[in-house]
C-alpha cells in the first residue's frame, strides 16, 4: 500500500527516477536542479539505485552522454535548468532527431541575462522546437507521476522520442509537498524493461547520425513530426494505464471549474494552484470564472484545447516567458495561432507575468481576469500586456 | 595496472596484420587521403567487437553519406565537440547493461575518433572530462592540422608557419603565428594510463599502439598524424612519404607515455626540417629565417621530450611497462 | 541491395535516418574517380610484402591465395601511394586507358 508523506519535490523526483530503474544518469549541477542530482548521487553511492552516475563536466556533455547511453540501449536520464538547458540546445535537436528515448527533468528557471536563479518558463520555451515531448507538472505528485510516465512514453515503439518533464524551480522543486510514492512492484508492472528499437550492437552494426543531403532531410523531419504528433495517442494510453494502476488520471488539458465559465485563465506549471485560488475567490463573488492548464505542451493538444474552451467568451493567457519583438509570449502566440482557424473564438487577453521569479499572487490573477473581461467588453485590440513592470 | 592489461599483448608483424576492414571501400575521401588511411589502420588494429563514436569532420562526412555507410561496425556521430562525451555515455551504458545482465558480457572496445579541431579546440572540454573520469575507451585524434572539412581553416593544431585560409600567407603575417598545441602532453597531464603518438608511415608502430590502447583498462589517447594532400597542397601519392619525413625530422616524434613514463623513439640524426616543409605548398611562403625558427623549436621540443623520458624513468612507478618502442 | 540515391518516401526512411546495412558504401564504385592514371603491378619484381595493401586509403588491394595482391579497379582513386611506397618499384602509374 503506497504511503503518502511530505517530501521535498526534488527528492521525490529522484525517488521516481530510482523507481524507474534507470541505467545511466549523466548530470551537471545547476541551481535549482541540484537537489535532484545530489540525491541520485547518494542513491547510487549507497547501492540503492543500480545505475551508473556520470558526473559530467558540462550540461552539453550531460546530454551528449545520455545520447551515447541511450544509443546502446540503456535507460538514460538527466536533469538541468536555465543556462544548462540553453547549453544543451544543440544536442536537444540531435537527441530527438536520432529518435532516442530518454527523460530529462527541467527545473524551470529564468534565462540570463541578468543572471537569475528564480522561476519562469523561459528556459523550456526556448526549447520548444526541439522535437521533444514536453510535459508540465503543477505539484509534487505530478512531478513524480509524470517522471514515471515519461519513460514509458519515450520508449514506446510508436514514439521513440526524448521527453522533458518540467517543474518550477524553487516554488516546486524546493518545497515539501504531500506525495504518494508508488512501490517498486507497481512501477515494474507499469514500466517494462527498456527494449530499444535500434542500438549500437557489434552483432548488428548500424550507423547513426549520418550525413543527410537535401534529398532526405525533409523526409526525416516529416517522420519526426508525425512521431511527435502521434505520441499524443500513446500519451493518452499511458495515462489511462497509469490511472488504472495508480488511481490518478491525467489529461493533456486540465479544466478547473470551467462549467458555465465565461472567462477562463490559461496557465502552465505550479502557478496554476495559485490561480485556482483566485478562481475560487472570484466564484465566491458569483463571477463565472474558470481555469484550464496545459499539462501537455508538445505535441500541442489542439483538440482537447478547443474542447476545453468551447463555452468560454474570454481567455486570459498567462505566459511566463517573453518572445521579444513578437507576439509577447510563446503560449499566447500558440493559443492565438491555434484559434486562427476557428471562426467562433473567445477574446484572447495575452499576459506576461512572473518573469525571473517575480511573485505571482492571487491578486495578480484576479487583476488579469478583471482586465481580460474589461478589454473584451471594450473590444480592445491588444497584442499582449506585461503585468507588474514598474513604470515609475 | 597496464602491465597486467598488456600481459597477453602480442605485437603485430607484417604477416600477422588483421584482415578485417571495419571501414569499407566506397568511402568518399579524397584521393590519397592520409587521414582515412590512418583511420583504417587504427580501426583494423583494434578490431571487432567495437563501437565507434565520431565527431563531425572529414571522416564522418566521407563515411556516412545517407543512404550509404562505409562502416561495417556500429558507429554513431552526434556533434562536433562531444565525441568524448558521447563515448563516455556509450562506455558506461554498455558496462551497466552488462552488469545488469541485459546484454552478454564481453569486451567491446569503445573508440572515439575526432579531428584536431574536434579535439584541440571545440572538443577539448569533453575530452578532458572523459579522461579525468577515467572511462575505459580509446580516444583517437586524427590530426590533419586544420579544419579541413570546412575548407582548410586553422586550428590550434596547425603548425607554426602553415598557410590556411584563416592563417594566410599575407603581407603582414605569414601563415600560422602560434606553435602547435601539445595535445599528447595535455592528455598525459590527466594521468591516464596510456598516451601515444603515431604516424601511418610507421604502420606497425601505429597498429601496435592502437592495439595496446584497446587492451589497456581506462582511457588511452592516441595522437595520429594524418596528412591531407588537399589542404597541405602536396601530391596525392605523398601521404606516406610526408608521414615518414615528419618523424625523420623530429617534427612529430613517436613516443608513448605509459603510466607517466615517457618512452621516446630515438632519432639521433634527424633530417633538416626543410626537407619536410618543402614537400608541401602550405609552407612554400616560408623564408629561411622562419624555417630556422622552426628548426630551433623542433630541436628544443625533441630535447625536452628526451629530458622527460629521463626524468620519468627515475620516477617511482609501481610496475614498468613490458614493451619498449623499437625502431622500425 | 542499397539504394544509391536517397529518394525514398518518408515512411521508408529508417528511424532517425539510421543506415541499417553495414558497409553498403561498397556499392559506390569510387574507381570512377580515376581520371588520368592507374597502377600496374610487375609481378616479377613483387616480393609480396603487402605495402600496397596496407598503405592504400581505399582498400583497393586484396589478398590472393598465392600471396600476391590483386588491384581492384572498382575502388582505386589513382592516388599513387602504392607506386611510391612499393619497396621494389614493382608498381608504376600508367595512363588510364578507357
Amino acid at each position: 500500500m503506497a504511503q503518502r508523506r511530505g517530501m521535498e519535490v526534488s527528492i521525490a523526483v529522484s525517488e521516481a527516477v530510482k523507481l524507474a530503474n534507470v541505467d545511466v544518469i549523466s548530470a551537471y549541477p545547476i541551481t535549482p536542479q541540484t537537489h535532484i542530482v545530489e540525491h541520485l548521487s547518494e542513491l547510487v553511492a549507497d547501492g540503492e539505485l543500480k545505475a551508473a552516475f556520470i558526473p559530467v563536466e558540462s550540461e552539453h556533455s550531460a546530454l551528449s552522454a545520455a545520447v551515447g547511453a541511450a544509443a546502446v540501449g540503456a535507460r538514460a536520464y538527466t536533469a538541468t535548468s536555465s543556462q544548462g538547458l540553453a547549453l544543451m540546445h544543440e544536442i536537444m535537436f540531435i537527441a530527438s532527431g536520432l529518435r532516442l528515448p530518454m527523460v530529462m527533468t527541467v527545473v524551470n528557471r529564468a534565462l540570463s541575462t541578468p543572471i537569475n536563479i528564480w522561476n519562469d518558463l523561459s528556459d523550456i520555451m526556448a526549447e520548444r522546437d526541439t522535437g521533444w515531448v514536453q510535459l508540465f507538472a503543477i505539484n509534487g505528485q505530478e512531478a513524480v507521476d509524470l517522471t514515471l510516465q515519461a519513460f514509458k512514453i519515450a520508449e514506446d515503439s510508436r514514439v521513440l522520442l526524448p521527453v522533458v518533464v518540467n517543474l518550477d524551480g524553487f516554488i516546486l522543486s524546493h518545497v515539501i509537498e504531500p506525495v504518494e510514492m508508488p512501490d517498486q512492484e507497481q512501477v515494474d508492472r507499469f514500466l517494462p524493461v527498456f527494449n530499444p528499437a535500434l542500438r549500437l550492437d557489434p552483432d548488428h552494426p548500424v550507423s547513426l547520425g549520418a550525413f543527410g543531403s537535401p534529398d532526405v532531410y525533409m523526409e526525416v523531419k516529416k517522420q519526426l513530426e508525425e512521431a511527435l504528433i502521434g505520441s499524443q495517442k500513446v500519451i493518452t494510453e499511458v495515462w489511462k494505464d497509469f490511472g488504472i494502476l495508480f488511481g490518478r488520471s491525467y489529461k493533456p488539458v486540465e479544466s478547473y471549474r470551467t462549467k458555465g465559465a465565461e472567462t477562463l485563465l490559461l496557465t502552465m506549471g505550479s502557478i496554476t494552484e495559485t490561480a485556482m485560488m483566485a478562481v475560487d475567490a472570484l466564484r465566491e463573488k458569483g463571477q463565472k470564472v474558470g481555469l484550464i492548464h496545459l499539462r501537455l505542451w508538445r505535441p500541442f493538444p489542439f483538440k482537447e484545447f478547443f474542447q476545453a474552451i468551447r463555452e468560454a467568451k474570454v481567455l486570459a493567457v498567462v505566459d511566463r516567458a517573453l518572445t521579444p519583438g513578437g507576439m509577447g509570449g510563446p503560449v499566447g502566440l500558440e493559443i492565438k495561432s491555434a484559434l486562427f482557424e476557428k471562426t467562433d473564438r473567445p477574446y484572447v487577453a495575452a499576459f506576461i507575468a512572473g518573469l525571473g521569479g517575480r511573485d505571482l499572487t492571487q491578486e495578480i490573477f484576479t487583476e488579469m481576469v478583471e482586465k481580460a473581461n474589461r478589454y473584451a467588453r471594450k473590444k480592445k485590440e491588444m497584442r499582449y500586456e506585461m503585468i507588474g513592470v514598474r513604470e515609475k | 595496472m597496464i602491465a597486467e592489461d598488456l600481459n597477453v599483448f602480442k605485437k603485430f608483424t607484417p604477416k600477422t596484420l588483421p584482415k578485417e576492414e571495419p571501414l569499407v571501400f566506397g568511402h568518399r575521401a579524397c584521393q590519397g587521403c592520409g587521414e582515412v588511411l590512418a583511420l583504417r589502420m587504427v580501426a583494423k588494429a583494434i578490431g571487432s567487437p567495437m563501437v565507434i563514436v565520431s565527431a563531425t569532420g572529414c571522416m564522418e562526412i566521407i563515411s556516412s553519406p545517407y543512404p550509404q555507410t562505409a562502416w561495417a561496425v556500429p558507429w554513431i556521430h552526434v556533434a562536433f565537440e562531444n565525441a568524448a562525451a558521447v563515448a563516455s555515455g556509450v562506455e558506461v551504458g554498455l558496462k551497466t547493461l552488462m552488469a545488469k545482465g541485459r546484454i552478454p558480457e564481453k569486451k567491446i572496445t569503445v573508440v572515439a575518433f575526432a579531428g584536431d579541431g574536434g579535439t584541440a579546440d571545440i572538443g577539448l572540454q569533453s575530452l578532458s572530462g572523459a579522461l579525468e573520469r577515467g572511462h575505459d575507451f580509446v580516444y583517437v585524434c586524427l590530426d590533419n592540422e586544420a579544419y579541413m572539412n570546412t575548407g582548410i581553416q586553422r586550428s590550434s593544431s596547425t603548425p607554426f608557419g602553415a598557410m590556411t585560409t584563416t592563417s594566410p600567407a599575407g603581407k603582414i603575417t605569414a601563415g600560422q603565428t602560434t606553435w602547435k598545441k601539445n595535445l599528447p602532453a595535455i592528455a598525459a597531464a590527466h594521468n591516464i594510463p596510456y598516451v601515444a603518438t603515431a604516424s601511418p608511415a610507421y604502420y606497425l608502430d601505429l597498429m601496435n599502439k592502437a592495439k595496446k590502447a584497446a587492451m589497456i583498462k581506462g582511457p588511452a589517447y592516441l595522437h595520429v598524424y594524418s596528412p591531407c594532400p588537399t589542404g597541405w597542397r602536396h601530391g596525392t601519392d605523398l601521404a606516406i612519404e610526408v608521414s615518414r619525413l615528419v618523424v625523420e625530422t623530429n617534427i612529430f616524434p613517436l613516443y608513448e607515455v605509459m603510466e607517466g613514463k615517457y618512452l621516446v623513439r630515438k632519432n639521433t640524426k634527424p633530417k633538416p626540417v626543410e626537407e619536410y616543409l618543402k614537400q608541401q605548398r602550405r609552407f612554400s611562403h616560408l623564408t629561411p629565417d622562419l624555417i630556422q625558427i622552426i628548426q630551433k623549436r623542433v630541436d628544443a621540443e625533441y630535447e625536452r621530450l628526451l629530458k622527460l623520458e629521463g626524468m620519468t624513468a627515475k620516477a617511482e612507478s609501481k610496475e614498468g611497462p613490458k614493451e619498449e618502442v623499437k625502431e622500425e | 541491395m542499397a539504394k544509391v540515391d536517397a529518394l525514398h518516401p518518408w515512411k521508408e526512411v529508417p528511424l532517425g535516418c539510421a543506415i541499417l546495412e553495414p558497409g553498403n558504401a561498397r556499392t559506390f564504385k569510387t574507381g570512377d574517380w580515376r581520371s588520368k592514371i592507374r597502377p600496374v603491378i610487375d609481378r616479377e619484381k613483387c616480393i609480396k610484402c603487402g605495402m600496397c595493401w596496407i598503405f592504400c586509403p581505399d582498400m583497393a588491394y586484396g589478398h590472393r591465395e598465392d600471396g600476391y595482391f590483386d588491384w581492384n579497379p572498382d575502388y582505386c582513386k589513382g592516388c599513387g601511394i602504392c607506386a611510391r611506397e612499393c619497396p621494389k618499384d614493382a608498381i608504376s602509374m600508367i595512363a588510364e586507358e578507357e
